[in-house]
């Protein structure tokens, strides 16, 4: 009686909790564009950090001059690339309503 | 209370099912608000499962004796801290424990997923759920932890005295959350390429969960040793047993994948290797805990029954096959984006170095697996000891501390050769003077691997100096700070890159306590009775009198009878002195129905080792003890005969009068005695290996804040000359 009682009351509060989302409305749009621009962030800082460790890695006199600045440009690249995607979301982002936490 | 938990496992199982079938509906349809709901069918799975443990902790600490799980692993007079602990001593105590931290590894993860990787992550969240799903089957139907008694016992069996030691309490759940780790990284490489997504994202997302698992899976295996060379009472910490080795290869394949993956970060390179070896790792994080608990190899670790030998099999062999095929599949998307540019660069070394812990990994599980291999092959079980180890991880250990000095210095791409006299010269030279050093003022000259990691070690302390000194020079010339000012600067803003030499730091000093503790120890067996002296290593030793404790346990095993020595030790050349008092601890077995009736039965039980330890940066003397009990035997048939009819507080002075006994008219006892050079670095070493790891996990404050505006180049310099 008292596991019958206790696997009501649980069942019931996880189906209430984990139905949440799907008593909310499907947002799928701007969600999906805040997405991509929380992983072009990620991206980015990613990038950010590779061309700072190749700076570091050229101060402290592990590659030569000319094999960094190849390095550099090619992370540049690839980082204004990232900048450009990110830029072009702004629109699609900002037309959808403000993304939240746990949506 | 056990209807309670009961209830929560049950509804954690029906909700991970809900879990992976929402997770799915939502991937395929594109319908977010199911993979949302996916997610919080974790964290609620999360919820149940925290709820289910702490019950079933409130019922070791009132030492409820209708759970059956407290019943077999704990007791009324258990010392509270084992109380808490005794759970994963058991099996189904380890089960849940494996699944209380899958699912605390799992909302973590999915919750800091939560607005990136959209396609990879419902397939993630089917994978964990599904793992979740079988642990919690096994829970549910095989081994629940909240079986009761109707009638329960009017005393628990307590903790295995074996297991009462505060590192092999920590260490359970260390060992774990390692593998458990592991799962996170294996999750979300299956969803990557089922989507097809096999760039860096499934990486950078995981690769702090990978370095969690790595750094607990790390510590749990230090802290095993340590338990090992403490308590077990045969002088050593790494006896290469099964269960041992099982902790170890996942560690190893994980070390691997550490490293290899910073390739496809930075090169698009060794996709296929990568997510093989997150495979590799997870396949044998569950065989690691199936070794445990399975019993089908031989190990004073494996404490578990074997009833659970099947399913676990049958589910690593699904992940296994599963994963192989989904690997073979993708092959086509797992091509490398950029090929290797020369033999000598960071790329090169990170493929050797990964190829020598894969190479580690293969001897230790053909060891281990030996007895199994050769039993289906000649029909006889044989097995290979540590000599068989030794042979071929020593070699392979030079190579890799080797590796961790080349690696971090050695630049990416290719590295001409004005790079590498830059940066090998003073490295070298340091490590020709270590080993000049060596050669001259030291005997280390008798055991040439020891040697050569001793030299090896100078030169990884050396390199990692090095890219110390010359980083704290760079931020210098560019920013003009004062040199703490630089150097702190320097390490909190490449926290990564400095963790991770910082860890090789580490294992260079652990092996340097392996090398000189293996070749240069001095082990001794003698019996002696009080007041004789021998002499070991460069010590003098001498059993000044016994020790017999009643009911005064002082190393809060809640052991009830201790029977010790207290030895003086002086080293020969006048100058060291100090006092040892190795033990031996004893528990009651039985009802007193057993041939050794009411009073022997005090001595019959358990029986655990308290080792004695002077440690010390140059040296540990390490002392065990085992009392000789047989002079014991005739007062105890005398007591039987005449006493055990009387009341129990009588029965107890009795008792007290035989142990001290032993303390009056004294036999002798034999002691182990070891002499071990530089131990304590094995200890050191693990500790730098775990500070490392803390400083590249720590989080790189306000990156998530940092927003974009402008031109791109102009923005480019700005941002990162800001971070």
């Amino acid at each position: 009686m008292e596991y019958a009682l206790a696997l009501l009351v649980l069942a019931a509060l996880v189906a209430a909790f984990v139905t949440v989302p799907l008593r909310r409305d499907e947002v799928a749009a701007d969600a999906a564009a805040a997405d991509r621009r929380a992983e072009l962030e990620a991206a980015k800082e990613a990038k950010y950090r590779e061309i700072r460790d190749a700076e570091l890695d050229f101060r402290m006199g592990k590659v030569s001059e000319a094999d960094h600045r190849a390095t550099d440009r090619e992370l540049r690249a690839q980082a204004i690339e990232i900048l450009e995607r990110l830029d072009a979301l702004e629109p699609e982002v900002a037309a959808g309503r403000p993304s939240g936490g746990d949506r | 209370m056990a209807a309670v938990g009961s209830a929560c496992l049950f509804v954690g199982l029906l909700t991970a099912v809900y879990a992976v079938g929402a997770a799915l509906y939502g991937a395929l349809t594109a319908r977010r608000r199911w993979i949302d709901s996916s997610r919080y069918a974790m964290y609620a799975l999360a919820g149940l499962v925290v709820t289910a443990f702490g019950l079933l902790e409130v019922a070791y600490l009132t030492s409820d004796l209708s759970f059956r799980i407290v019943t077999q692993s704990s007791s009324a007079d258990t010392p509270t801290f084992y109380k808490i602990t005794g759970m994963w001593s058991t099996q189904e105590g380890s089960l849940l424990l494996w699944v209380l931290l899958l699912s605390i590894f799992s909302a973590a993860a999915l919750r800091a997923t939560r607005r990136t990787m959209r396609e990879t992550v419902p397939y993630a969240t089917a994978v964990l759920g599904g793992i979740a799903i079988f642990f919690l089957a096994l829970s549910v139907f095989a081994e629940s932890p909240f079986t009761t008694f109707a009638i329960p016992p009017a005393q628990g069996n307590g903790l295995n005295p074996l297991l009462r030691h505060p590192a092999m309490m920590i260490h359970p759940p260390m060992l774990y959350s390692g593998y458990v780790g592991f799962s996170i990284p294996f999750a979300f490489a299956i969803g990557a390429l089922i989507t097809r997504r096999t760039g860096a994202d499934w990486i950078r997302a995981t690769r702090r969960f990978a370095l969690i698992a790595w750094t607990f899976l790390g510590f749990g295996v230090m802290l095993g040793a340590l338990w090992s060379y403490s308590e077990l009472g045969w002088g050593g910490y790494w006896a290469w047993d099964p269960v041992e080795n099982a902790s170890l290869m996942p560690w190893l394949t994980g070390t691997a994948f550490l490293h290899s993956v910073m390739v496809q970060e930075k090169r698009g390179m060794l996709k296929v290797w990568n997510v093989s070896l997150i495979v590799t790792t997870f396949v044998l994080a569950l065989l690691g805990t199936f070794l445990v608990r399975s019993g089908i190899l031989s190990s004073i670790h494996a404490f578990g029954a074997s009833t659970l030998g099947a399913p676990f099999l049958a589910f690593i062999a699904t992940v296994l096959v599963g994963s192989v095929v989904l690997v073979l599949v993708r092959l086509p998307d797992l091509r490398s984006e950029a090929r290797l540019d020369s033999l000598v660069s960071r790329e090169s070394v990170f493929v050797l170095n990964n190829l020598v812990l894969v190479g580690v990994c293969f001897v230790i599980f053909w060891g281990t697996f030996f007895p199994l291999i050769s039993e289906a092959v000649t029909g006889t079980e044989s097995s290979v000891g540590p000599p068989w180890f030794n042979q071929y991880v020593t070699p392979l250990a030079l190579v890799l501390v080797l590796l961790a000095g080349i690696g971090p210095v050695i630049a990416w791409r290719r590295a001409t050769l004005a790079n590498l006299r830059r940066a090998f010269l003073v490295p070298v030279a340091l490590a020709a003077a270590t080993l000049l050093a060596l050669l001259v003022l030291t005997p280390a000259a008798e055991s040439v691997p020891s040697l050569i990691m001793f030299t090896l070690t100078g030169f990884v302390l050396a390199v990692v100096g090095q890219e110390l000194w010359r980083g704290v020079g760079a931020r210098r010339a560019m920013a003009g700070e004062s040199p703490p000012v630089a150097l702190g600067r320097l390490v909190a803003r490449n926290r990564r890159r400095y963790g991770g030499y910082v860890v090789h730091a580490g294992i260079a000093l652990l092996f340097l306590g392996v090398a000189a503790s293996s070749a240069f120890v001095d082990q001794r067996d003698v019996r002696l009775r009080p007041g004789q002296t021998t002499e070991v290593g460069a010590y003098e030793v001498t059993y000044r009198e016994p020790t017999a404790r009643f009911l005064d346990d002082r190393s809060g095993t809640g052991a009830p009878i201790t029977f010790g020595a207290v030895i003086d030790v002086q080293h020969l050349n006048g100058g060291e002195r100090f006092t040892l008092d190795p033990a031996r601890n004893y528990y009651a077995a039985g009802d007193g129905s057993g041939p050794m009736g009411t009073f022997g039965r005090f001595f019959q039980g358990e029986s655990t080792t308290e080792v004695d330890v002077r440690w010390g940066v140059r040296r540990d003397f390490w002392m065990a003890v085992q009392p000789d009990l047989r002079a014991l035997i005739a007062p105890i048939k005398e007591a039987n005969r005449r006493f055990a009819d009387l009341p129990g507080d009588a029965q107890t002075l009795v008792l007290a009068a035989i142990v001290d006994g032993y303390r009056r008219d004294p036999p002798p006892a034999t002691f182990r005695t070891l002499v071990s050079p530089m131990i304590a670095w094995i200890w050191i070493g693990g500790g730098v290996m775990l500070l490392g790891a803390l400083l590249a996990l720590w989080p790189t404050t306000g990156a998530r804040e940092r927003r974009v505006t402008s031109v791109y180049a102009a923005r480019l310099g700005r941002e990162l000359s800001r971070a």
